[in-house]
């Protein structure tokens, strides 16, 4: 009881030391992203999904980072064109891992760097008629694409370019289905907002385009297993769980999927989806207007995957229900030898988290499994809903960060030191530098996959490998010790 | 069950398991696709004669490039300086992109700011961003100096970074002598070496312009390594190469510190650079040498306007770049070339004779930034090895020039052609019609090495899949040395790979 105090008190005066360095307007805003959890309230008592302020090194992206990174970008068998300039387009290349099976080039195009390269005179003149020129070539490249979107840099939305009557025109001339997306860096305050444009055009330029009257042959047990981006093969390692529990996964996306497969949305009967944050737009949607409800699941760690198959299950019968139980029994033995051999080597280990989506409360689970403790989480790009979630995951005490800046996480870090940190690749090479170990949560750190049974064992090495490393018994210099 | 807790598979061994390939073959059934027998027809014909000429026919779609943007090159600039904090004016993403860019290159953290431009500054310009911007950053982070570039969307609407700074140092943001060399870099020009020039060339005029030049009596120079992937390494051996010399050299923006910081639990947000003393006193030096001219071609420009020589080198690999740039700071200086670089040569010197039998003819394609390029191309040549294909999407009008004399001149020369604003799409249609031994460039290249088979040896930027290459030099003769050796050991793989079947697999090479 008295360490929970001792923590809270602790973090409460963290909390101001970090804002006392700020210029009073700043300080001010930022008071309100960061707080101390207290058990029982509804939600983590910060303000989110609000503008950075200027200046402080926000470890946030952008609109187009959250269409073409996130949502569109791993829609393995279309090309994603990076409109406006070649930076966007360069950076975002191959650095996500959404793994996906095709050949590269030739009817997958994941793993490629696609632009219409603005020069000076697109600027100038507009780029709908080099837009214009890059679909026909498109098609003249890559025969075997089953679509194009465009994804907006900031400039599109700045000289007025009409992407929508270009696409719509090339859509009819060259018979492929075309994107058109908004998501221009500078809209909105994070990647949230290209997250939801992007489902928009989901909505917008799949759904609506797409014959629903058409017949498929349906089962009971469809499902459409939906926002997760197969980092390292995690929708795959998903997967297999749900086919084993008796579903029938008619699409999966958007992680190695095929636009055939995002339009198997409505015809579902059920969606599950794993980044609530990135796609509960569109799951919305699909409930309101096709009566198909939705599902968030959690698959990491087995206490989380026991709950959520058997959440998943509830919604079929008792064949299902059977089959998640010995879905559940079946992997026991493995989630109980993971834990045997890693939980000595773990227990007791303090976590600071700071991730995107829906990381900063699912993996708390999985950490605790292992007789881990997160003793501080916040959200990159999170809202209101997101901090409600979170109540259900986290400790009274905890020190929650909303849109943290390098400067309060390195100051929290070093007066907190936890045992871990995971965090992004920005983020990585400061906290080694500190001597604290560090996983990378975005991308597994080119590890994974982490969803399911078999991610669970590879988290739980993963872990032990970064705090246990021997390496850090080596960075102060034996004659200064 | 595939997964144990005794042997953990991950990715790179899990999915290959049979209980995976089963559900990969399962999702095919949903996905729509055209079937193998298409797919294999057209990644057939992706690389015939027909397809090539349809793709070289390409005027509007860009696939694959080799270059970045101008803001990622001020920020290199920018972090080689001392207590520099690199603040980009414009949206927020952008800087989230360069310094995840550096992080998975160096493998270090990458400090720079956003003033987080959004849809009202979109509408009334980003003075306000700018001015809580620059007070926010230097209250957290306490710099020396902030240098100020532009994304895109600053430039679209035309923000006036002059003004703007000007104005938040009245309103109080940061103190009125507070340093800010600025430059406007807009993407959508050039290329990220383009931008290194222009925030290259801020930091000269805010620290030059208005004053008097007197040339010092001592023998002291500058030199800038441009934007530089190996400029941890190759900036601590162009200072000690200096140092050999008796040469007083400042290297102009010097990041071989502040991307090279010891793991001993403390993280320096700033470490080295040049400092603002030694920028005042460069102006008085003899001249300063860029190692990489045809990226520097404005900041060079502007060293000559100051009254100083500047010699344009070309990313000097090998002997002969190694001679020419020594020969130039002698020149310089008027300091002769010590005994000892003279030793380091003939070593080189000595290592290329010792192998040249297996690099003799060799056929090379290249990729790269305009001045690298040059350097490794001459490199080739002096080892007798045959570029081929040479490709630069952010070419310049005087790369082309320069490469073709290059090329030109050199008997091993005559198979090659240049390739000046192409990207890699372009160059797997070369590959496949008209194959080379070993490619070389960045990271990227590996797609090409999986889809032509053309082994690839990573020199160049980014270098994302290989650890610590930056650490090693690739200009002097120990810079030569280490190229050598990454293109030998290539060369002896490929070999021992081809041959393992057959009696040539051969324990002396």
């Amino acid at each position: 009881m008295s360490a929970v105090l001792d923590d809270k008190t602790r973090n409460k005066a963290l909390i101001n030391e970090v804002l006392e360095v700020y210029p009073e307007k700043a300080a001010k805003k930022r008071a309100k992203h960061l707080n101390v959890y207290e058990e029982g309230k509804p939600d983590c008592g910060v303000k989110s999904n609000i503008k950075s302020l200027p200046g402080v090194m926000t470890i946030r992206g952008c609109a187009y980072a959250g269409s073409k990174g996130v949502v569109w970008g791993p829609i393995k068998d279309m090309v994603h064109v990076s409109h406006g300039p070649v930076g966007c387009g360069q950076y975002s290349w191959s650095t996500r891992r959404n793994y996906y099976n095709g050949t590269t080039g030739v009817d997958a195009f994941g793993a490629m760097q696609i632009t219409s390269d603005f020069q000076e005179k697109d600027i100038v003149f507009g780029g709908d008629k080099k837009l214009d020129k890059v679909v026909d070539e498109i098609t003249q490249v890559f025969p075997l694409a089953k679509g194009i979107s465009v994804q907006s840099e900031c400039p599109i939305g700045l000289i007025g370019d009409d992407i929508e009557a270009v696409s719509k025109k090339k859509s009819k001339e060259v018979n492929l289905p075309m994107v058109p997306v908004r998501c221009e860096g500078f809209r909105g305050v994070s990647q949230s907002l290209g997250h939801h444009i992007a489902n928009d055009a989901i909505r917008d330029w799949v759904f609506d385009k797409a014959d629903y009257e058409k017949p498929f042959e349906s089962t009971p047990y469809d499902v459409v297993l939906m926002a997760d981006y197969n980092i390292g093969g995690d929708a795959w390692s998903s997967r297999i769980l749900l086919e084993e529990m008796g579903l029938r996964v008619i699409g999966q996306g958007t992680g190695d999927a095929t636009l055939k497969e995002i339009e198997m949305m409505p015809r579902a009967k059920l969606l599950l989806l794993h980044c609530y944050r990135s796609m509960n737009y569109i799951a919305r949607h699909v409930e309101e207007k096709y009566g198909v409800p939705w599902f968030e699941y959690n698959l990491f760690g087995p206490t989380k995957i026991a709950e959520s198959l058997r959440g998943i299950a509830a919604f079929f019968d008792d064949t299902i229900k059977e089959k998640a139980e010995q879905v559940i029994a079946k992997y026991t033995a493995l989630s109980q030898a993971v834990i045997d051999k890693y939980k000595p080597r773990l227990a007791g280990k303090k976590v600071m988290l700071y991730v995107g989506g829906l990381r900063p409360r699912h993996v708390v689970g999985a950490y605790e499994d292992l007789g881990m403790e997160v003793c501080g989480t916040g959200y990159e790009f999170g809202h209101g809903d997101d901090y409600q979630r979170t109540t259900h995951y986290v400790k009274d005490g905890t020190l929650i960060y909303d849109d943290v800046t390098s400067f309060e996480l390195e100051k929290f870090a070093e007066k907190i030191r936890p045992d871990l940190m995971a965090s992004g690749v920005k983020e990585k090479y400061i906290f080694q530098k500190m001597g604290i170990p560090f996983r990378q949560m975005h991308s597994w750190d080119y590890s994974g996959p982490y969803h399911g049974y078999d991610g669970f064992a590879i988290f739980a090495r993963d872990m032990d490998m970064a705090i246990n490393s021997p390496v850090w018994g080596m960075t102060k210099a034996p004659w200064k010790k | 069950m595939p997964q144990s807790a005794e042997k953990v598979l991950d990715h790179a061994g899990l999915f290959k398991e049979p209980e995976y390939q089963e559900i990969f073959e399962r999702k095919k059934g949903f996905e729509g696709g055209c079937g193998a027998a298409k797919v294999q027809e057209i990644a057939d014909w992706t690389k015939t004669m027909e397809y090539r000429e349809i793709n070289f026919k390409r005027e509007a779609l860009v696939i694959n490039p080799a270059k970045a943007c101008q803001p990622l090159g001020a920020v290199l600039c920018a972090s080689g300086f001392e207590g520099t904090l690199p603040y980009v004016h414009g949206s927020q993403g952008c800087v989230a992109y360069f310094r995840s860019h550096f992080n998975r290159h160096f493998k270090e953290p990458c400090s720079a700011v956003s003033d987080s431009m959004t849809e009202d500054a979109a509408v009334f310009g980003g003075l306000n961003n700018m001015v809580d911007g620059l007070a926010n950053a230097h209250a957290l982070y306490k710099p020396k100096m902030i240098a100020v570039s532009t994304t895109c969307m600053a430039e679209v609407i035309g923000d006036d970074l002059d003004g703007f700074i000007k104005i938040a140092k009245q309103k109080g943001s940061i103190p009125e002598d507070f340093r800010v060399p600025f430059a406007h870099t807009p993407s959508f020009v050039g290329s990220h070496v383009t931008g290194y020039d222009n925030m290259l060339k801020g930091f000269l005029t805010s620290f030059w312009d208005g004053k008097t030049r007197s040339e010092t009596a001592a023998p002291a120079i500058n030199i800038n390594g441009g934007f530089d992937g190996y400029c941890v390494a190759n900036n601590r051996e162009l200072k000690r190469m200096m140092k050999e010399m008796g040469v007083e050299a400042t290297i102009i923006s010097d990041p071989s510190e502040v991307f090279d910081t010891p793991t001993d639990g403390e993280f320096r947000m700033y470490a080295g650079g040049t400092t603002a003393e030694q920028m005042e006193a460069a102006l008085n030096a003899k001249g300063t040498v860029f190692m990489q001219g045809i990226s520097a071609a404005k900041s060079a420009e502007y060293v000559e306007k100051a009254g100083q020589k500047a010699v344009s080198l070309n990313c000097p690999v090998g002997v002969t770049g190694t001679d020419a740039f020594l020969m130039a700071v002698s020149e310089l200086t008027g300091q002769p070339i010590p005994a000892a670089l003279e030793l380091e040569r003939g070593r080189l010197v000595d290592a290329i004779a010792d192998s040249q039998a297996h690099l003799h003819g060799k056929r090379f394609a290249l990729f790269g930034d305009p001045d690298m390029l040059l350097g490794l191309t001459a490199f080739l040549l002096e080892l007798g090895a045959e570029p081929v294909h040479i490709l630069c999407t952010n070419a310049t009008k005087e790369w082309t020039e320069k490469i073709n004399a290059l090329l030109a001149a050199s008997p091993f020369g005559k198979e090659a052609k240049a390739w000046p604003g192409k990207d890699l799409w372009h160059l797997r249609s070369l590959l496949a019609t008209e194959p080379v031994d070993f490619l070389i460039g960045s990271s990227h290249g590996k797609y090409l090495e999986r889809d032509i088979g053309t082994p690839l040896i990573r020199i160049g930027f980014p270098i994302f899949d290989r650890h610590h290459h930056h650490r090693f030099p690739i200009w002097g003769y120990q810079g030569g040395l280490n190229v050598l050796v990454k293109i030998l050991d290539k060369i002896f793989d490929t070999l021992d790979a081809k041959t393992s079947d057959s009696a040539s697999f051969d324990l002396v090479r």
